[in-house]
């Protein structure tokens, strides 16, 4: 302790000090084209998709929807979990989450398309007849009323999305403010509000999975699915903060900052979720499996007909199977280009998860009218779902005569102005929080 | 009583970056029966060192693998062959209900190798070690490093090996029999 530049203001050491090659901010007007471009691809490819997609366009963007915002909500924990642990490795990728946090104003104001859907989207439960009096009654929509109802429901959006939002920035703005005065206090004050933090977002996750995608069959129920979407969603994460993180390596950013350690860091994470959405995804099915209820076999029973069952097997196999036996290997975690391509491919394979959970819900007519008799027929079409493997070339056939382009054009457009506005984002901060306490210990950071 | 043999020669270094740049000299002079003796993990100790990756992540692997394969052929001799029992309307061998204690009996056997399959790695459990009778050793679990060459080493001279250690920095550097 030689100087007394840390010691005497008790402020965390300047990148300058820590490591001198490490460029701080995005070059003025650099990477600009990329980010129009990605903005622009968003724009045209959602436009496309509501211009050809008619009726069925709804549908089509809640799944990139949903499958997007996952990513933004994944950013939006990343950033609560690290402070919360006080974690040092990950201080040179968190920025990037911050500013994935960022967009999700942004993804409000991509909510109004589902507003504008709402009544396609929810006509199992906006237009299930609630009146005990009149033919058609649904009980089970009636009981379920006071949740699910059309003004409850919007004042859940914004319930939601202010504290998302309230989180997301006041989380950014703070470490952006530590960038400036390096006041390790900062620190700890936001490791303190990571804890209800985590605790409020877990409930408004949850909520908001049953609530925009659970609730689509509105007869259907599972306390996990929560969970699952989570885990989905923070996998999507991880293998989108791969990409970026790469590809503004290969930019020329960030490269000495975030290193074969934290890439081989962030694939353990992705190696661990890979697992955990098998983990809640199978306890949900084996529970339904097992108690064998109409009421719950009927969710299943949608998702063998029509090609799904083809999904279902390329999700055993394309969201566990192949990524499990891949990621297993830390020559493979530390291996960027080879960890790229297993984020791309995981990044695609949650699209078809989002497809499986909305779309036959939506194509459902079941859900209009189900009964616990309707369900009892579909119990025994489960059970057919054991024969998928024989059953996978027809299935799959069936799917994609039946899938729209504007299933997968949504998710990519949403992806492209999620990450367009995240590099614009990007290029309006530093790239790393330059004065956080532990900034010095990522950059060191080493995997024993 | 046999009459004692070398094991080697060990050296006390100060801190984790004197034994880190110890261990990169050692095996930089051509040394390959190096090894390092820390009271805490040095980061990049085991580069320094050279140490090839550790075959243990293999073990645990066939383990588990083992794992999934004996559940799966308990169950299906229990339920379905030797005393067949229909539950809740279920085929006797359905997969679905296998799955949970596939996945525990692969999650214990992965661990019992892990454990196991690290200390036959490490030739333990032993209660002694001739490295135990260097003079200031004791401190290793405390705040001293030490560098240690077996004689086994082909380079491996008392006179020279010695030598070499102080010139690196090393102290109490101490020929230890066993």
């Amino acid at each position: 302790m030689t100087s007394a530049h840390s010691v005497a203001h008790n402020t965390a050491p300047s990148l300058q000090q820590l490591a001198p090659n490490v460029v701080a901010r995005v070059r003025d007007g650099d990477l600009n084209l990329a980010q129009m471009v990605l903005l622009g691809l968003g724009v045209v490819l959602i436009g496309a998709a509501w211009a050809t997609g008619g009726e069925h366009f709804y549908a089509s963007y809640l799944v990139g929807y949903m499958g997007v915002l996952g990513i933004c909500l994944g950013a939006l924990f990343f950033t609560m979990l690290q402070h919360i642990v006080r974690a040092g490795w990950s201080v040179s990728v968190r920025r990037l989450a911050e500013n994935m946090t960022a967009t999700l104003p942004l993804m409000l104001l991509l909510f109004v398309p589902i507003l504008v859907g709402f009544e396609s989207i929810y006509s199992h439960w906006s237009h299930a007849q609630i009146d005990p009096d009149l033919p058609n009654f649904d009980a089970v929509v009636a009981g379920k009323s006071g949740w699910l109802n059309k003004t409850f429901f919007f004042v859940r959006v914004a319930i939601y999305f202010t504290i998302w939002i309230g989180l997301g920035t006041y989380f950014r703005r703070m470490s952006i403010k530590q960038d400036e005065t390096g006041d390790p206090a900062i620190s700890l004050r936001l490791s303190r509000l990571a804890a209800p933090g985590i605790l409020l977002f877990a409930l408004s996750i949850t909520f908001a999975a049953f609530d925009w995608i659970m609730s689509i069959d509105p007869h259907w129920f599972s306390t996990i699915f929560g969970v699952t979407y989570f885990a989905g969603s923070f996998m999507a994460f991880l293998a989108f903060t791969i990409l970026l993180a790469k590809w503004l390596g290969a930019k020329g950013y960030l490269r000495e900052a975030i290193t074969v350690e934290h890439y081989h860091d962030l694939g353990k994470l992705l190696f661990t979720f890979v697992v955990f959405w098998t983990y809640t995804n199978f306890s949900q099915y084996m529970l339904i499996w097992y108690a064998n209820l109409p009421e719950e076999t009927r969710w299943f029973a949608d998702r063998a007909e029509g090609g799904w069952g083809a999904i279902g097997t390329i999700l055993v196999f394309g969201h566990f199977f192949i990524p499990f036996a891949f990621l297993l290997s830390r020559h493979i975690k530390r291996n960027t280009i080879t960890l790229c391509i297993g984020s791309a491919f995981l990044l695609l394979i949650h699209c078809f998860d989002m497809q499986f959970l909305i779309l036959p819900s939506v194509a459902s007519h079941e859900g209009a009218h189900g009964t616990a008799a309707h369900g009892a027929e579909h119990g025994e079409v489960a059970v057919a779902i054991e024969n998928g493997l024989a059953r996978f070339p027809h299935d799959l056939g069936t799917y994609l005569h039946g899938i729209s382009w504007g299933d997968f054009g949504c998710f990519v457009g949403l992806l492209g102005l999620v990450a367009g506005f995240t590099l614009l984002n990007v290029r309006r901060s530093n790239l790393l929080p330059l004065r956080d306490p532990r900034l010095g210990e990522s950059l060191h950071f080493q995997n024993i | 009583m046999a009459t004692p043999t070398k094991w080697g020669i060990v050296a006390q270094f100060d801190s984790p970056a004197a034994i880190y740049q110890a261990a990169e000299k050692a095996t930089a002079h051509g040394y390959t029966r190096v090894d390092a003796h820390t009271p805490f993990p040095v980061h990049g100790l085991d580069k320094a060192l050279r140490q090839g990756p550790s075959p243990l992540g293999w073990l645990v692997v066939c383990c588990g693998l083992t794992g999934i394969v004996l559940a799966q052929l308990m169950m299906w001799w229990m339920n379905a062959n030797d005393y067949v029992i229909w539950v809740s309307g279920k085929t006797p061998y359905a997969w679905p209900s296998t799955i949970p204690i596939t996945f525990e009996c692969m999650v214990l056997l992965s661990g019992i190798g892990a454990v196991f399959g690290m200390f036959a790695l490490n030739r333990l459990p032993r209660l002694h070690h001739p490295i135990f009778a260097h003079s200031t050793f004791w401190r290793v679990t405390d705040d001293r490093f030490f560098l240690s060459v077996e004689a086994v080493d082909p380079k491996f001279d008392s006179k020279e090996t010695a030598r070499f250690l102080e010139s690196i920095g090393g102290k109490h550097v101490e020929i230890v029999e066993g």
